[in-house]
């Protein structure tokens, strides 16, 4: 066994919201397996890894238990020897690559850096085995990436840096705690795909973290459940996937959204709502003392959304999907091209047309910590709008004590301030804001990316029971295949800021014209594999 | 919205922007505020109840009681004849004025100079900022002066400004805090040009609140934790000016009594009667000090960049 957990309890500061981080947990590696620890935010994934690597916060303890890497037991040994066996014996990567990597070394100096404190090689030596291991996690001009910074890399490559740094070393064990969860899913897919085979080859054992299941479906040998600290389930992939026992497991994998599309088109007889013709924006990028760059956001757009229907947008970052929602919201002008609601252009809107369309079209943003200013009561943060367009204030509160209902929140929540709610409560106060003006056309920017599998099956709920009653139009941004293929009627796809395919969800799913589009679907984490849930609604 | 909530409760009372008595909280747990705070509170109740503490007037000459050494105990007769014993804890300047007097009435100078200076730059420099930060075609005009005046030195500018105008309590307080007002202009508006790219700002603005509104109720709030910590430091710093330019004979005019004009008087006699310039000195240092510890805990509990650091909630 190369890594073996035992009963470990990892405890909180006092006044944390539960006692431990992580209680009780016992867990094994064994070298050549993939051990996948799933669970959702705050469940303590995070901790295990700390806790082997020896990088807890000062603020938490290891209390009991033992964490044994190769017989030894890691809790007990001096922190020198530690330094030691980082690296050597074992090796981590981390979610964001960017911050991981030091911005002002070179990429090659930094894997270089291992080598020359772990070993006795000489410059020469080194240098070579570094740009081996670089074409070895399949990096394109070794020579090149050598020298060059982490800023002049994308997400993917320096994901390959990271793994090359990791396992150069040839470390008994590596721990990825959330590798790809920044990353586009082509690139994750390679990322995953890379890091199964180097594990097939050197026979480490893995430790990786995740939230996403269809991650676990693509990569893991064993998988161990988390949930508030506590192990919950264990077991072979196949097993807890397609059999859960536990309750939880269970409700987790029930809520992980199927890439099978629920939806039918809605009837052709509607009239179009919001129109775009031609719309694009370019932003300018360079100061005047630097190269001027220019950089085509959005290139060209049209879409069109019939009113009551959900038009999912999709694609990878950087394709310009938040870029056309922005435009049609106002928040951003175009550089080309016009907005139509009901036929009429927004483009040009000044003074009262504005205002008027402000109220017509509204948005639920993606990060629901961000979204709220963290001095203003959620109740203020409501009622903001209505105050805005002329409500009295005694209105204004009434309307938001509504919505507080509408989005299942207790309406005496209203004097909270947004620190007090998680972030799918957060996400509800920020759907009931949006609803406050009574908008015609609602527009979900990334809404439930960054919220729990099973908050996210709530909140996709919620939007969906709202756009039926209130008979609303809804323009869904998303980089998920998953969540898109439940909620959207039609789908459109962007690459580079075009609109590269477009139909209703069904016919995009299942038969994509587009080789872009299949690329996207083929990368979806977990396609292949049929949870327990999508069984037993099939 | 046609649908009626299930349950409408009462219209919440609207107290839209109560301080979070959580900060409150943490910030009497903070050594560094305490200790500041108590030493600045102390030195304050001193300046305020200077009359009642046993002083004599601070302006008044006395040739028989020159160049005293501290500890002294003697008799004070005033201007209308009175003769009274009186002990001079801090013994007396070569014109024979008190100098334990002297440093406490000198206290409210400072501290009002401080306060003054404070209140004023950060009042005019957020006002400067917000709109530069905000107003995108106002900001490279605005920032640009702003640049200008930041590159002549302050205390330069400060001793011009003074020489230009009569010396009073009033035109010092202006000429130390017009170089001040770039300083915080520039900490506002970097600060507005990250808030005003957050998302619930850009929330706001979907909703449709005005430009005024949206300064007043998203970008101001978030702005003022780093706000009131520079205000410390400014203080600290206005202090230590006032003090500078006093003692060079160009701040307030030497008849009030001042921490920078009681050192520059005391300074021909240093080497004989250190006493003239130790304590003044003394004063001047321990307030600066209390000021400063007050900022850096007011730091370390309010600017969230510190705060993560710490235990979370």
């Amino acid at each position: 066994m190369t890594l073996s957990i035992e009963r470990l309890t990892v405890r909180l500061p006092v006044g944390g919201d539960r006692e431990n981080a992580i209680a009780d947990v016992s867990l094994d590696v064994p070298a050549g397996e993939i051990q996948c620890l799933v669970g959702e935010s705050g469940s303590g994934k995070s901790v295990i890894a700390q806790s082997v690597m020896g990088l807890l916060p000062r603020t938490l303890r290891a209390t009991a238990g033992q964490i044994r890497l190769a017989g030894e037991d890691l809790l007990q040994v001096a922190s020198e020897r530690l330094r030691r066996l980082r690296g050597e014996k074992m090796a981590m990567i981390f979610q964001e690559p960017m911050t991981a990597l030091n911005p002002v070394m070179s990429c090659g100096t930094q894997v270089d850096e291992l080598l020359r404190q772990h070993t006795t090689l000489g410059a020469t030596a080194r240098k070579s085995r570094v740009l081996q291991m670089f074409e070895h996690v399949r990096l394109p001009d070794p020579a090149r990436i050598y020298a060059a910074y982490p800023h002049q890399l994308s997400g993917g490559q320096r994901q390959r840096i990271m793994i090359a740094m990791a396992l150069i070393l040839k470390p008994a064990l590596l721990i990825a705690d959330e590798p790809t969860t920044a990353l586009d899913v082509t690139t994750q897919a390679e990322i995953l795909r890379l890091i199964r085979e180097l594990q097939r080859e050197s026979g480490t054992a893995v430790l990786f973290i995740t939230h996403d299941f269809g991650v676990v479906a693509e990569i893991a040998d064993r998988v161990s459940v988390l949930k508030l600290g506590e192990l919950v389930e264990s077991g072979p992939a196949r097993e807890v996937l397609r059999s859960p026992r536990h309750p939880y497991t269970q409700m987790l994998l029930a809520a992980v959204p199927t890439l099978q599309p629920r939806k039918t088109p809605i009837e052709g007889s509607r009239p179009v709502q919001l129109r775009t013709r031609g719309l694009s924006k370019v932003f300018h990028g360079g100061g005047w003392l630097g190269k001027r760059r220019d950089v085509k956001a959005a290139d060209n757009v049209q879409i069109e959304v019939k009113r009551g229907e959900t038009l999912g947008i999709v694609g990878e970052s950087g394709s310009g999907k938040s870029t056309v929602a922005r435009m049609v919201a106002r928040l951003i002008d175009p550089t080309a091209g016009e907005v139509e609601l009901d036929g009429r252009s927004l483009t040009g809107a000044k003074g009262g047309g504005e205002r008027e369309m402000r109220r017509r079209v509204q948005v639920v943003f993606q990060d629901p910590y961000r979204s709220l200013n963290p001095r203003r009561t959620v109740g203020a943060a409501i009622a903001e709008g209505p105050l805005n367009f002329g409500a009295s204030r005694e209105q204004a509160w009434r309307r938001a004590s509504e919505l507080m209902s509408l989005v299942r929140l207790s309406p005496g929540a209203l004097k909270r301030y947004p620190h007090e709610f998680s972030g799918g409560q957060r996400q509800r106060v920020c759907i009931a804001r949006a609803l406050a003006l009574d908008p015609e056309l609602l527009i979900a920017d990334e809404a439930v990316s960054a919220l729990d599998v099973s908050v996210q099956a709530e909140i996709l709920q919620l939007l969906e029971d709202i756009q039926q009653r209130l008979h609303l139009t809804l323009l869904f941004i998303t980089h998920d295949l998953r969540v898109a293929a439940q909620i959207c009627n039609r789908i459109v796809v962007m690459q580079h800021g075009r609109v590269v395919e477009e139909g209703p969800v069904a016919q995009v799913f299942q038969a994509p014209r587009e080789a872009y589009t299949r690329a996207l679907i083929e990368a979806a984490p977990g396609k292949g594999f049929r949870f327990a849930a999508a069984q037993t609604q099939a | 919205m046609s649908e009626p909530a299930a349950t409408v409760a009462e219209p919440a009372e609207p107290f839209l922007d109560a301080p979070p008595r959580e900060v409150a909280r943490k910030l009497l747990r903070n050594p560094a505020v305490l200790v500041g705070g108590a030493v600045l509170a102390l030195l304050l109740l001193i300046a305020v109840l200077a009359p009642w503490l046993g002083t004599v007037d601070p302006t008044m000459l006395d040739p028989g009681n020159r160049d005293l050494l501290p500890g002294v105990a003697g008799e004070v007769t005033t201007l209308t004849g009175e003769t009274f014993a009186h002990t001079f804890w801090m013994g007396t300047d070569s014109y024979g004025r008190d100098i334990y007097s002297r440093v406490l009435f000198g206290g409210r100078v400072s501290l009002i100079v401080g306060v003054a200076v404070a209140l004023l730059s950060l009042a005019i420099g957020m006002t400067i900022g917000l709109c530069a930060g905000y107003i995108r075609g106002l900001d490279s005009v605005v920032m640009r002066i702003m640049d200008g005046l930041m590159a002549i030195p302050g205390i330069l500018l400060a001793i011009a400004l003074v020489a230009m105008w009569r010396a009073s309590l009033f035109t010092v307080v202006v000429a130390i805090t017009i170089p001040e007002i770039p300083r915080v202009t520039r900490l506002v508006r970097s600060l507005v040009l990250t808030i005003r790219e957050e998302p619930y700002v850009e929330a706001a603005r979907s909703v449709g609140t005005p430009t005024a509104a949206m300064l007043y109720r998203h970008v101001l709030p978030n702005t003022l934790a780093p706000l009131i910590v520079q205000g410390t430091y400014i203080c600290a710093l206005a202090i230590l000016v006032e003090a500078s330019l006093s003692f060079l004979g160009v701040g307030l005019p030497t008849d009030i009594p001042t921490w920078g004009n009681i050192m520059a008087e005391g300074r021909l006699q240093f080497q004989q009667f250190p006493h003239n310039v130790l304590f003044p000195g003394a004063f001047l240092a321990l307030t600066v000090l209390a000021v400063n510890m007050l900022g850096d805990g007011l730091r370390d509990t309010l600017d969230p960049r510190f705060n993560e650091r710490g235990v979370r909630r």
